[in-house]
């Protein structure tokens, strides 16, 4: 791979990470652990070094942990909150190489292979990393080794830097479980009497796979470097945000907009790379009081346009007090949606790109959320046979089926007067006196017993529709377990 | 003829028109199916009556009508205006529950026009602007055989003559068909 050049692995480990993270947070003084449910239990889940000197591990139930030591302080463990730490820990280290991938869940691999003398050598640059670490209050064990085997076998099982060259005499005295296998194997070959690695090395390779299946050899060569590995270093997040820094404060609108037309260029140029496109933007105006205005712009579908973004953002930005005037303009899309690159045809429909515009403008000034569109529901129910769902977070759907008609407008029920499970022929709604003249029905519909309504909890319903000779068309329905009378919709 | 079209119907496109009565739901779906295109339906949110797509399917496919609730009076007239204006839309059916003042139903106009599409105001009964293009009243008519029939009167109208029709909705072919006075 690399001919004449000697690769070389730092392995770091956090064997705290959890309970430095919390402790940098907020300090204690004394016997310290970050308590989490596992199987059943409140266990430790990691805990400081005051509390280990005490005689608890982790693992242990917190109940056992609070009798062995009551001057323990706990708090609850949040462990994804510990991996963003480990992913900002990652960022960190990539001032020392650009190879830096993640190793387990407390752990981090680098790859130093020709960075090191830009520290001044390998001493050197372990005590910068030891230095920094130690400064963030953190706990950190560092192995340097050729392979990412023998680097993190050095950091678990006894610090210390493996020389270049074969590995084999800095590994030999470490026990087989620095070879990452699980615990039962090692117990297994600590039955065998293999107890280092350099026991491991010396035995014939052909009845340990026999025995062991061919991951144990693999490990080892892995960590002796006779077989390969390679370190994938983990890529940042594309960052959707661009920002200008003007020379002169400005406070038109007009030279507003123009700067905000260069940010979005660039910005939009960013989203074609990736295939995605914004939902929703913030732009941020600095003024030269140092005060801060945000206008947000939420997009009724994903767009990378800046030509049709540009004039949903003028309403927001007409609002903005420029004071003394914007000397720096960040634009940022907060909400980014894939948005694939689509073959333009003479076929598209060209009114729909129109009505998205009118959406995402409106929806500037009545809120995207109030704006609406209908899809079927699966449901007899009359309320509940369609969803209203908004219009920018919704596809259109047809699929439309009634198989009885249904009023064009349906309102809360209404009650009205009536004797039995007829229709009465003279009844009165909202101050009209109606006279039946023709009654189709009933339809009976049952409330759907599996959802909690509080509107159904009157039973059944038997629905009418109900054509008054004063000509309004009526749904009524009668409820025979609550014997009334209601109007709930009006026809066509 | 019996199934002739009605005179007016549709009213002049980009203008502002208004209906009143109890069948105005019907005639600004009449005219959503007529128009083609999207339909725009401003409402205010404490409207407690819900149009309902399971019962409208038969005039409009539900998919082409959006719905903006808004919180107020001046909020509707502001969106449907700025729809009007868009071009976006075909049909702009705004809800109303106050009366509309000249300015107000002016600026409708010159939306309507700018943007060439149509604008329906429904209103209570008596409390349209001056500014309106057309304006209706339609009222079901009951009819032991028929269950669309309805009464549309017009009773403004800037630019011709008023009238009195009985139409029903044919929902095969999706079209307002005008019932002679002789079968009534």
């Amino acid at each position: 791979m690399f001919d004449g050049i000697q690769r070389r692995v730092v392995s770091l480990w956090f064997p705290r990470l959890a309970s430095d993270r919390a402790l940098r947070l907020h300090p204690v003084e004394g016997p310290f652990a970050l308590t989490l449910k596992q199987q059943n239990a409140n266990r430790i889940y990691c805990l400081n070094a005051a509390a280990a000197q005490q005689g608890l591990h982790q693992g242990m139930p917190y109940a056992d942990a609070r009798a062995f030591c009551p001057s323990l302080q706990s708090r609850m463990a949040q462990p994804e909150q510990d991996r963003r730490f480990l992913h900002t820990l990652r960022r960190w280290a990539t001032r020392y190489c650009p190879w830096v991938g993640l190793e387990g869940e407390d752990g981090l691999v680098m790859d130093i292979t020709g960075s090191a003398h830009l520290f001044g050598g390998e001493e050197a640059m372990l005590a910068d990393m030891r230095m920094g670490l130690m400064r963030a209050g953190l706990s950190a064990q560092i192995g340097l080794a050729d392979t990412r085997g023998a680097a993190w076998a050095l950091a678990h099982y006894g610090e210390g830097v493996a020389p270049g060259g074969d590995a084999l005499p800095a590994l030999k005295s470490l026990p087989v479980a620095a070879l990452r296998i699980d615990d039962r194997m090692s117990i297994t070959l600590r039955r065998l009497g293999l107890h280092t690695i350099g026991d491991l090395a010396q035995t014939a390779r052909a009845p340990l796979t026999r025995r062991f299946g061919p991951g144990l050899l693999l490990r080892l060569d892995q960590a002796l470097g006779t077989q390969p590995e390679e370190i994938s270093p983990y890529a940042d997040p594309p960052h959707y945000a661009v920002r200008m820094t003007l020379p002169e404060p400005i406070g038109l609108l007009s030279d507003v907009m123009a700067g905000a037309e260069r940010l979005l260029v660039q910005l939009c140029a960013k989203l074609r790379t990736q295939e995605v496109g914004a939902r929703n933007l913030c732009i941020t105006l600095r003024r030269v009081d140092q005060g801060c205005q945000r206008v947000e712009l939420q997009l009724a579908r994903p767009l990378r346009d800046p030509q049709r973004i540009l004039p949903l953002f003028e309403r927001g930005l007409s609002e903005v007090d420029a004071g003394f005037g914007i000397d720096q303009l960040r634009l940022e899309a907060t909400w980014v949606e894939t948005l694939p690159a689509q073959q333009i045809s003479h076929v598209s429909g060209g009114g729909k790109d129109k009505l998205d515009d009118l959406i995402s403008r409106l929806g500037t000034r009545i809120g995207l959320e109030n704006i609406q569109r209908f899809l079927p529901a699966d449901s007899h129910i009359p309320e509940r046979s369609f969803i209203v769902a908004p219009a920018a977070y919704s596809d259109p759907a047809s699929g439309w089926v009634s198989a009885q008609p249904r009023p064009i407008c349906l309102f809360p029920p209404e009650p009205i007067a009536g004797a039995d499970a007829r229709p009465p022929t003279r009844f009165r709604w909202r101050r009209m006196a109606l006279t039946c003249a023709r009654t189709i029905g009933p339809e009976r519909i049952a409330p759907e017993w599996w959802l909690e309504d509080e509107n159904w909890r009157s039973g059944l319903r038997d629905y009418w529709r109900v054509e008054t000779r004063e000509g309004r068309r009526l749904w009524l329905f009668y409820t025979p377990q609550n014997p009334g009378w209601f109007v709930q919709g009006e026809f066509a | 003829m019996q199934h002739a079209e009605v005179p007016f119907f549709p009213p002049t496109a980009s203008r502002t028109h208004e209906v009143c009565g109890a069948g105005a739901y019907v005639f600004a779906f009449a005219l959503a199916a007529r128009l083609a295109g999207y339909t725009m339906w401003v409402r205010e949110n404490w409207d407690s009556t819900q149009i309902n797509p399971t019962g409208f399917v038969d005039f409009v496919e539900p998919s082409v009508l959006t719905v903006c609730n808004t919180g107020k009076h001046t909020e509707t007239l502001a969106v449907a205006e700025e729809a009007l204006r868009s071009g976006a839309v075909s049909l702009v059916v705004m809800s109303l529950n106050q009366p509309l003042g000249l300015t107000e139903g002016r600026r409708l106009q010159l939306a309507a026009r700018d943007g060439m599409s149509t604008g329906l105001a429904i209103i209570p009964e008596g409390m349209g602007s001056n500014a309106a293009e057309t304006r209706w009243r339609c009222t079901p008519v009951f009819d032991p055989k028929d269950s669309t029939l309805q009464k549309w009167e017009l009773i403004k109208n800037k630019s011709g003559t008023l009238g009195v029709w009985h139409v029903r909705w044919d929902t095969a072919s999706r079209r307002i068909t005008m019932v002679s006075p002789a079968r009534k």
